[in-house]
C-alpha cells in the first residue's frame, strides 16, 4: 500500500535527525582526541613522528569517505571484530575527521608566532607546558573558523552512512521515499533539515574568520 | 577461524578496475571544468547590480554548500522525475557533480576577481593596451596563479566525491568496485584494492598540480 506523505512520515525522517546529530558529535569528539595527537607528531621536532603523521593526513585526504568506511565496516569482521553498524560508522568517522581535523591543528599550531615558543624555551619551560599555556591557547583562537567549517562537512559526510545500511537522516528520508512515492519531498525535506542545521554553522565560522583577518 | 587473504581472485578483473579509474577521472575532469563555467557566471551574478539575481546566486551557493552530496545526487536522480525531468544514472552525476563544483568554485573564483586591484587596469590602458590585451597580459596571470592552488584542490576532491555517484549505480570506480563485489565476494580486498587506486589517482594528480604550479606560477610577487 502506498503511504501518504504526511506528519507521521515528516517525523519519522526528523527522528533520523537524533542518528545523525549523535554520530557527528561522536565523530567530532572522538576524531578531536586522535586529531589533536596526529596534529602534535606533525608539528614535533622528531622526523619519524612527523612522517606518521603525514601518511595518516596523505592517506584518509587522498581517499573518499565513502572508501574509508568500507573498508572499516568489511575489515572489522575480517580482522575478527564483529560489531554493529553503530560502532563501524562511528570509528570510520572518527579516523576521517581526525586527519582533519589534525591537519587543520597543524596549521594553527605553526601560525604561532615562532618567537613564542622560543621564549618559553628560554624560559625554561618543558616540552608539555609550552604546548598547554603558550602555543595550544592561541592556536586555539585561530583554529576556531576552519573547525567550525570542517564540522559542517562532517555533518554532510555522515550521510554516507546510509550507504552501509545506518539508518539517519538520509536513510529515513530514503525509506520514505520509497514507501510514500514521493522522493521529491522525501529528499527535499531532508535537504532542507541539513541545510537548518548546517547553514548556522557556516555562517558562524565566515564571521570568526573575518573577525580574525580584522585583526591580523 | 581466521580469514585467509586472497588478492589473487581479483586479477582477472584489472581491466575493469583500470575502466574505473578511467571513468572516475573523465567524471572529474567533465564535474570540474562545467564546475568552472557555472563558478565564472555565479561569481559575476553575486556581484550584479540586480538583487533578485543576486540572491539566486547566494542561494544556489547556500544551498549547494551546506547540504550533503548524496542527497543532491538523490534529488536529482529520484525526486525530479516526480515532476518530468528524468535523467540517466550517468547523466544525473554529472549534473549533480558541475552544480557542486560550480558552488564550490564561485567563492574561489571571487577571491581571485578580488585579488586583482584596479591599478593593474589602468596600468594596462596607460600602456595602450586593448582591454582584451590587459586581460590576456596583466590578469589573467596574477588571477590564475591565486585560485590556482585552490582549484586544483578542488579537483581532487571531486574526484574523491565521485565515489558517491555509485549510490545510483552511474559507472565509475565504486559502482564497478560493488559489480566485482557481488561476483566475487571479496568485499574487503576488493575495497583495499579500489582504496589505493583512489589514493593513487588523488596524490599523483595533486603531484602533477604542483609541479605545474611551480613551473608556470612561480614567480616572486612584491
Amino acid at each position: 500500500m502506498i503511504r501518504q506523505f504526511g506528519l507521521s512520515e515528516i517525523l519519522s525522517i526528523l527522528a533520523g535527525v537524533q542518528s545523525t546529530v549523535m554520530l557527528s558529535l561522536v565523530a567530532f569528539a572522538g576524531g578531536g582526541i586522535v586529531g589533536l595527537a596526529i596534529a602534535l607528531m606533525r608539528t614535533s621536532e622528531r622526523s619519524w613522528l612527523q612522517r606518521i603523521a603525514s601518511g595518516y593526513i596523505d592517506f584518509f585526504q587522498g581517499t573518499p569517505l565513502l572508501m574509508q568506511l568500507f573498508l572499516v565496516f568489511y575489515g572489522l569482521p575480517v580482522f575478527g571484530y564483529k560489531v554493529g553498524p553503530w560502532t563501524a560508522v562511528s570509528i570510520g568517522l572518527t579516523l576521517h575527521a581526525s586527519a582533519f581535523l589534525g591537519e587543520i591543528w597543524r596549521g594553527s599550531i605553526q601560525a604561532v608566532p615562532k618567537g613564542q615558543t622560543e621564549a618559553a624555551k628560554a624560559l625554561g619551560l618543558s616540552y608539555f607546558n609550552r604546548m598547554q599555556d603558550v602555543v595550544l591557547p592561541q592556536a586555539m583562537r585561530i583554529s576556531i573558523a576552519p573547525t567550525v567549517s570542517f564540522l559542517v562537512q562532517l555533518i554532510k559526510g555522515t550521510s554516507l552512512a546510509a550507504i552501509v545500511g545506518f539508518v539517519e537522516l538520509s536513510r529515513s528520508a530514503q525509506m520514505i521515499a520509497s514507501t510514500t512515492y514521493k522522493p521529491l519531498l522525501a529528499y527535499g525535506f531532508a535537504a532542507i533539515v541539513y541545510f537548518i542545521i548546517c547553514f548556522p554553522l557556516s555562517r558562524f565560522s565566515m564571521k570568526i574568520e573575518k573577525r580574525f583577518q580584522v585583526k591580523t | 577461524m581466521t580469514y585467509e587473504f586472497d588478492f589473487s581472485v581479483l586479477l582477472p578483473y584489472w581491466e575493469q578496475f583500470l575502466r574505473g579509474c578511467w571513468l572516475t577521472v573523465l567524471l572529474s575532469t567533465i564535474a570540474i571544468l562545467a564546475g568552472l563555467s557555472i563558478g565564472i557566471v555565479t561569481a559575476l551574478a553575486k556581484q550584479s547590480p540586480i538583487a533578485w539575481v543576486r540572491l539566486a546566486a547566494t542561494t544556489y551557493v547556500e544551498a549547494i554548500r551546506n547540504t550533503p552530496f548524496l542527497v543532491q545526487v538523490f534529488f536529482i536522480y529520484f525526486g525530479l522525475p516526480a515532476i518530468g525531468i528524468s535523467f540517466q544514472p550517468w547523466s544525473a552525476a554529472v549534473l549533480a557533480l558541475s552544480l557542486n563544483c560550480g558552488a564550490f568554485s564561485a567563492e574561489v573564483i571571487r577571491g581571485g576577481i578580488d585579488a586583482i586591484s584596479r591599478g593593474q587596469f589602468e596600468a594596462g590602458a596607460a600602456l595602450g593596451l586593448k582591454r582584451l590585451q590587459v586581460y590576456r597580459y596583466i590578469v589573467l596571470k596574477p588571477a590564475l596563479r591565486i585560485i590556482f592552488p585552490a582549484l586544483s584542490g578542488q579537483f581532487v576532491l571531486a574526484l574523491l566525491t565521485t565515489s558517491i555517484v555509485s549510490s545510483i549505480s552511474a559507472e565509475e570506480l565504486t559502482s564497478i568496485a560493488q559489480s566485482i563485489d557481488t561476483l566475487t565476494f571479496r568485499s574487503f580486498e576488493i575495497y583495499v584494492v579500489t582504496t589505493v587506486l583512489y589514493l593513487v589517482m588523488a596524490l599523483g594528480f595533486a603531484h602533477i598540480f604542483k609541479a605545474v604550479d611551480r613551473a608556470y606560477f612561480s614567480y616572486p610577487v612584491k
